[in-house]
């Protein structure tokens, strides 16, 4: 077995799972907050093995699912603008005011080209210099170094008709506000192992020490799930409660310096909006004044305005953890992955599609 | 799309290194990762980006650990 696929032997992982059924007393009720996590967490089976009492809980961990409607429909203003929209494909379909979605803007004329990389939008701005090419920026701190090396790209070798639309978002001030929710009911955080390689473990410690809760930095195979069950059961026992770094193959505890300063300096945090949880202070990333000449809200002079939020849409409560998909009374009936009504049945990391595909 | 997965470096060319996983081959950027990967690391990639370096030996130590922690339960 190669080393890689130890973290999936059923053998190891059938241990561990008698362990945590022999050990745990009570209810343990876990949040992930990582769309890696949600779908490894289906598809790997893990989900249906756990013990009736571990119940788990898939938080705001998709960054499409939390984009907030306000910035969805900046996108689409965007697209009405005589400008190519660059953006990662999952934003294709989420819906903003009226329905509408950058698919449906395409299918009237508005120019959007999907990318794997920004950095592939530095060349479509190179092959369209007559054009304004902007990058759609959504993502945790696992996708904002990538869009900090590709704007130093941009200003270093002079690509002025580049610029991004920074909605990003930054994890630790969410689990802030979750865990200050006095109604949240999660007693322990399995934490996003990407975000964490880029951020490292110190920005967690708050979970422990302020509030209580056990947190693991966890990787995405089955073992790696099972074991941070484990601990938090452990922990439990124990009368402790830690923020543990289980995935010491990538994630080093101080993160990745290099990526950081990067990030540090082409953007600075911001107050901003997330889906169905509302503004989070300095939860958000905007780009430095010297970055102004590649800022969409600056160049195009956009302004974020209230929007109508989705009629009937419970992803809000879903990303929460207060309800679980199948509960919103729209789930499976008027709003399936073919024919989404949110954006978390739109997003294959979103809570209701995982759900939809892996459960129904 | 915030999906990262291992890939293994076959060929390192300044910013930029070609990767494979099973048998699907993609050219990505060097930038953020803090150390200088070398050819035959597996590295976790990103939206075209290399974001840290898999290490091999933590990765055993980490499957030692469990394995003992089992083994002493379980005998
Ligand atoms: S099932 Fe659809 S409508 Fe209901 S919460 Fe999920 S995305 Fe929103």
């Amino acid at each position: 077995m190669s080393l890689l696929d130890s973290f999936k032997d059923p053998h190891l992982c059938q241990a561990v799972l008698e362990r945590i059924h022999a050990e745990l007393h009570g209810e343990l009720r876990f949040m992930e907050v990582c769309g890696t996590h949600t779908v490894s967490i289906f598809r790997s089976g893990v989900r249906s093995l756990l013990p009736e009492n571990v119940v788990h809980l898939s938080g705001p961990g998709c960054p499409v699912c939390v984009t907030h409607d306000s910035e969805v429909a900046l996108f689409l203003e965007l697209a009405g603008k005589n400008a190519i929209i660059a953006t990662f494909g999952d934003l294709m379909r989420v819906p903003g005011p009226e329905k509408r979605t950058l698919k449906t803007a395409q299918a009237e004329g508005a120019r959007v080209r999907i990318v794997y990389s920004p950095f592939e939008a530095i060349k479509l701005a190179q092959d369209n210099p007559n054009d304004k090419v902007v990058f759609l920026g959504v993502g945790f701190e696992t996708t904002a170094p990538a869009i900090a090396a590709t704007l130093k790209t941009a200003r270093e070798e002079g690509v002025h008709n580049f610029s991004v639309l920074s909605f990003h978002k930054l994890v630790p001030p969410a689990l802030h506000a979750l865990a200050a929710d006095p109604e949240l009911q999660v007693q322990a955080f399995l934490l996003p192992g990407h975000v964490s390689a880029i951020i490292g473990v110190e920005p967690y410690r708050f979970l422990a020490q302020q509030h209580g809760i056990p947190a693991v930095v966890a990787g995405f195979e089955p073992l790696d799930i099972l074991q941070a069950l484990h601990l938090f059961v452990t922990m439990r026992n124990k009368g402790q409660a830690e923020v543990i770094n289980a995935y010491t193959r990538v994630v080093a505890d101080a993160g990745n310096t290099k990526a950081m300063a990067m990030l540090n300096e082409v953007f600075m945090p911001a107050d901003a909006l997330w889906r169905g949880i509302g503004l989070i202070p300095g939860s958000g990333l905007v780009l430095r004044p010297e970055y102004a000449a590649h800022d969409a809200m600056q160049v195009f002079d956009l302004t974020l305005r209230d929007v109508p939020q989705i009629k009937g849409c419970q992803c809000g409560d879903v990303l929460k953890g207060k309800i679980s998909p199948d509960q919103c009374v729209l789930f499976g009936k008027a709003c399936t992955p073919a024919a989404p009504v949110g954006p978390c049945m739109v997003s294959t990391e979103g809570s209701c599609a995982a759900y939809f595909k892996y459960r129904v | 799309m915030c999906l990262a997965i291992p890939m293994e470096i076959l060929k390192i060319e300044g910013k930029t290194a070609e990767v494979q996983v099973g048998g699907v081959r993609q050219t990505i950027r060097l930038d953020v990762i803090s150390e200088d990967p070398a050819v035959g690391d597996y590295v976790i990639v990103h939206a075209g980006f290399a974001l840290s370096r898999l290490d091999k030996e933590e990765a055993l130590a980490t499957l030692k650990l469990f394995q003992e922690g089992l083994n002493i339960e379980l005998t």
